[in-house]
Formats: structure tokens, sequence, C-alpha cells
């Protein structure tokens, strides 16, 4: 028998969100299931370098105490979780939870499911032997150029062994690098019972989890759309879907939570991040935005009708994360008057400075905070800039070469006693050089990546 | 199918003052006719351009061409434009190639993810019947 309706509650949209969403979204009303997304592109080559110092890390560590406070709840309400929190080392985590599990005397009371298959790392070498030359997406020019710079390769792995997971009874579900989607989607195969060809429902599944994966942003948060009356920011809820096995769904929230959630709120989610909108591709299909309707079917529902999708792709994205090179970015303030001129001026001293000395980067950006950083020539043709109280210096340099971008760093400060006047705001101290860990996307053949899906009792 | 956000005129509509007139034609921003929001993938900002209502829709597909944008964004861009529509949800896409100085780590921007690429076309003036 399907169950009519499936709760998919988001709590989680970065590593790094707000920590009282997940609490709230499992206490302050019903949901079935707690999806929290942890992975952006280059997250993964971080929990790489953690792993590597120390082989039980590699998981972003603060799923713990946060399941650790909610983990009653999930017990008496029977709600399960999918997480790609495992990040490169899924086991690790899910040991981890389990071992607080049984500090909180629930053993016996759950099962937690790991995803795995993922990580190519160990096997990339064998990979490029056999041809498979992971040409970069954006650029065309294949792996073997930065190979001995790889810090983490992980293919994107779909809902399907997160559904399996759940299939053979797992209650909390970590995973590596899954989908954000996919972690949204199972949840309704695994409900619905949907096959791997129904293309339009797993298209729905794909386009109701990324409407949540960014938690929030769907309820009202950085919403531009009239967002002086967004009410009560302080206390949003996080998005809930509500799905249902013909392929429609409600985005919600829990009533007497904060935000909004509006037609013109969801729409700005579904295009966030959007390339091509009549190809969304995942592991699990291609979905159509262009086929999506949406109607506000009440105070705080949004109605999602009519996806529609194609069969899935031979092909699966991978995530390479590699050494890339330093950089540093510094800041000084300017003030009035004159205090455009004064920052220009600066980065004028600063730039030729830098040429004397020889050092040699890659890029040297200069911004200028307050009249041009984010709008660029768009708001310097409209801004009286002789009239603005301060103006923010931000200089950046990049370089392979460590101790030009070193050198750099040393060079801010003394232009407050012998630059420009009227300068201040260096108390933060000379910027630190920081590695460049870049992002290399390619696609490698489905075939070759084999998801793995284990149980751990608690 | 219903829209939210039927009131148009924010304070930053009233801040613009009145618009500069021509003819039957008036020059009005973009903000007063759609919202939008950015993000990145790579090296790469895409922009998503909603109308504010079912009418302006037409306006937006029209004026707000791929070689527009590219405009536009002179000097703040280094590849190409590319537009999709979306006409079931108001919007249009544009993808800003090569717009975020090698984007993610890599960048040196304050924005380089591209979150605030939305609001800069939103600067753009569009020509509306008086």
């Amino acid at each position: 028998m399907t169950t009519p309706v499936v709760r998919v509650g988001a709590g989680q949209g970065f590593w790094g969100d707000w920590l009282e969403a997940p609490y709230r979204q499992v206490t302050q009303g019903p949901v079935d299931y707690l999806m929290m997304d942890y992975l952006a592109e280059v997250t993964m080559s971080i929990m790489q370098k953690q792993k590597s110092r120390d082989p039980s890390l590699g998981y972003a560590k603060d799923f713990i105490p946060l399941m650790e406070r909610i983990f009653p709840t999930l017990v008496e309400r029977r709600i399960k979780v999918t997480a790609n929190a495992g990040g490169v080392n899924p086991r690790a985590c899910a040991q981890a939870v389990a071992e607080m599990a049984r500090r909180l005397r629930l053993s016996g009371r759950l099962k937690i499911g790991v995803v795995t298959g993922d990580d190519l790392l160990r096997r990339l070498d064998a990979l490029l032997a056999r041809g498979h030359e992971l040409r970069n997406l954006d650029t065309g020019r294949p792996l073997s150029d930065v190979r001995d710079r790889v810090l983490s390769a992980n293919a994107y792995l779909g809902a399907w062994p997160v559904a399996a997971a759940l299939r053979q009874g797992a209650d909390i579900v970590i995973t590596g690098r899954v989908t954000d989607t996919g972690l949204t989607l199972a949840p309704m195969i695994h409900a619905f019972g949907w096959t791997r060809d129904a293309w339009d429902l797993l298209a729905a599944g794909t386009v109701a989890g990324h409407t949540i994966e960014c938690g929030a942003q769907c309820s009202g948060g950085n919403c531009l759309v009239e967002w002086q009356t967004v009410p009560d920011l302080a206390n949003i809820g996080y998005p809930i879907v509500e799905a249902h096995p013909d392929g429609t769904f409600l985005i919600t929230k829990h009533p007497g939570t904060g935000g909004r959630i509006t037609v013109a709120g969801v729409t700005e989610q579904l295009v966030y991040e959007m390339g091509n909108p009549a190809e969304y591709i995942t592991p699990d299909c291609v979905a159509d935005f262009t086929t999506i309707r949406l109607s506000q079917a009440g105070k705080d529902r949004v109605q999602v009708s009519g996806v529609r999708g194609r069969p899935a792709t031979d092909k699966l994205k991978v995530s390479i994360a590699y050494f890339y090179g330093y950089k540093a970015v510094g800041t000084l303030v300017y003030a009035w008057p004159e205090a455009y001129e004064k920052a220009k001026a600066a980065d004028r001293v600063l730039r030729q400075r830098l040429r004397d000395l020889g050092l040699k980067f890659e890029s040297i950006l200069t911004e200028f905070v307050g009249a041009d950083a984010t709008h660029g020539p768009l708001a310097l043709q409209e801004t009286r800039v002789g009239d603005l109280p301060e103006v923010q210096l931000r200089i950046g340099v990049r370089s392979p070469d460590r101790a030009a971008v070193e050198r750099f760093t040393r060079e801010l400060a003394p232009l407050i006693l012998n630059g420009p006047p009227s300068v201040t705001g260096f108390a933060g101290g000379r910027p630190k050089p920081e590695e460049i860990v870049a992002y290399w996307p390619a696609l490698i053949d489905r075939k070759v990546v084999e998801p793995c899906v284990e149980l751990v009792d608690v | 199918m219903r829209r939210a956000g039927r009131r148009v005129k924010t304070a930053a509509v009233r801040r613009l003052g009145r618009p500069a007139v021509r003819g039957s034609r008036r020059k009005v921003r973009l903000l007063e006719l759609a919202h939008a929001r950015s993000g990145d993938k790579g090296d790469t900002a895409n922009v998503g351009l909603i109308a504010l209502k079912p009418a302006y829709y037409p306006i937006l597909v029209k004026q707000v061409t791929a070689a527009r944008v590219a405009r536009h964004f002179k000097g703040m861009i280094k590849g190409k434009v590319e537009r999709y529509e979306l006409p079931n949800l108001l919007a249009l896409n544009f993808l800003l190639h090569e717009a975020l100085d090698g984007g993610g780590t890599i960048s040196l921007k304050t924005d380089a993810q591209g979150k605030v690429f939305s609001t800069a076309l939103l600067r753009m003036e569009i020509e509306v019947p008086r």
C-alpha cells in the first residue's frame, strides 16, 4: 500500500547553515524525513585534507552534536534522515553517530545506512589508464594536466542508493557525494515505489529537491520581492515538501514560523544556479524546468505540478578538487574627503611597489568597497563618488609562488603611514596567504561507478 | 496562474523618482518590472530574471536580450551571454560566462559566487508604454 503523502523537511542547506534549523524542523510540526545537504563544490577537498591528517575524520563533524540534539525526537516521532554529511568518510561519520546513539542509550532502536562508492580517488590512475580522460567540463582540458595535484575525486551518486538504504530499514542514511536533489527524491522513491523509468515522477522529486536544497532560500530568505515585508526572519521556517505519489507536491513550512512561501520566492529558488532549464541533469533523470507549474494554494503553500522528465544520461558528473596555488586578500579603509580618490591612489602606489619588487602574480584584483565592488562600472556611473563617507580598498593577489603572495601581505600595512591620508581599519593585522583548492568538473561513464549500501546497527 | 508580488511600487522604486519621458514611451528600471536571483557554476554566473506581473514578461523577452545583457555587463564579464526562456515561470535565465575571475575558490572577487549580479541586472533601463 502506498502512503498518500510524504513530508520531507530541509534541515541544512549547506555546511555551516543555521544550527537551530534541524531542531525546529523536527519539533515544530510533522515531518517524515529530515533532509540535510552539506556538500558544495569544494567541500569534499576540505574534508579530504582533514582525512589525510586523521583517517577518522573527513566528514561534517558538526553533524554529530546536531544529531545528538534531535535524536530523541527522531526516535520518538519515527522521523528518518537523509544527509550527505559523510563527505569523504561516510563510514566514520556513521560510526560516530552510532557511538553517540549508544551513549544516549538508544541501542537497538535504530539503524544507520551508509552510501559509498562515490570516491574515485584511489581508482583514478586505473581509470585514466583505461582511457577515461575526465576532461574539464568548462575548459576541455584532460585531467592528466593536473593529476599530480588532485586532492579528491568523487562521482555524484543519485537517489537510488539512498532509497535502497531506506528499503533495507535504515533510519538515518549517511552518504558521501550524493546529489542534493537525490536526498529529497529518495524518500519519495521509497515511499511511493516509483520505478527507475518513471521519468516524470523522478523529475518531479528532483524539482522538489532543488526547491528545498538551499534551505530557507525558498521560504523567505534572500528573497528580493518585497523583502522588507517578509515576516519574522529571526524565526524563519525551513521549507517542507509535501509530496504525493502522482508527482505533484506542495512547498510549505510549519505554522507559526517566520518567513514566507510564495510563488515569487519559490520561483527565485527554482532559477538559482540554473543552466539550461530544459535540461537539469542529475544521475536520476533529466528534469525539464520549463514544464513546472506553480500556484499559490494558500498562505505559505505553493503547489507544484506538471513536471516532465526524460531518461537519465549514461554519464555521471565527477567533482574533482586539485591544488591550484596561493592567494591573499587585504583591505584598508579611506575616509572622507575624497575617500575614493585616496583609495585609488593607494592602489596605484601598492601596485607600483609590487612591480618594483619584481613579484609575479597570475592576477591582481582591486575593488573599492562602497563604490564598485559588487556592481562594478554600473554603480560608478551613478554614484557621486566624491561624497562617499568612506571607501574600502580591497586588493587580492593570486600566484603559484607562495613567497610572492607572502610578500604582498606585508606591503599593505606600510601604506597606513607612507601612503595617502585618512586611512584606518587595519586592526585585523596582515592577511594570511591561503592555499587555493580548485574545482575540476568532469563526466565519467556511469558503468564504472558502483554505489554501495551498508547498514550499521546501533 | 496566480502570482505573488502584485505590489510593484516598492520603496526602492519610489526613490528613483519620475521616469524619463520620451514620446509615448517612458524609461523605467528593470527593478520595477522584475525580480531576480543569481548564483554560480564554476566561472559562470547565472541570473534568473522573473517578471513581477504576467503583463511584464513579453517586455522582458523583447528587450532584455542576450546581446543587451552582454552590453550591460561590459567590463564586468569576459565571456559570452546565453539566454533561456521559462514562460511557465515568467522567467528568463541568463548565463554570464567568465564572469567570476575563475570562480569558486580561485576568484579574488568579493562576489566570487555571483550572488549580486541579480540586482546589477535590475539596474538596466527598459522602455515601457506610458
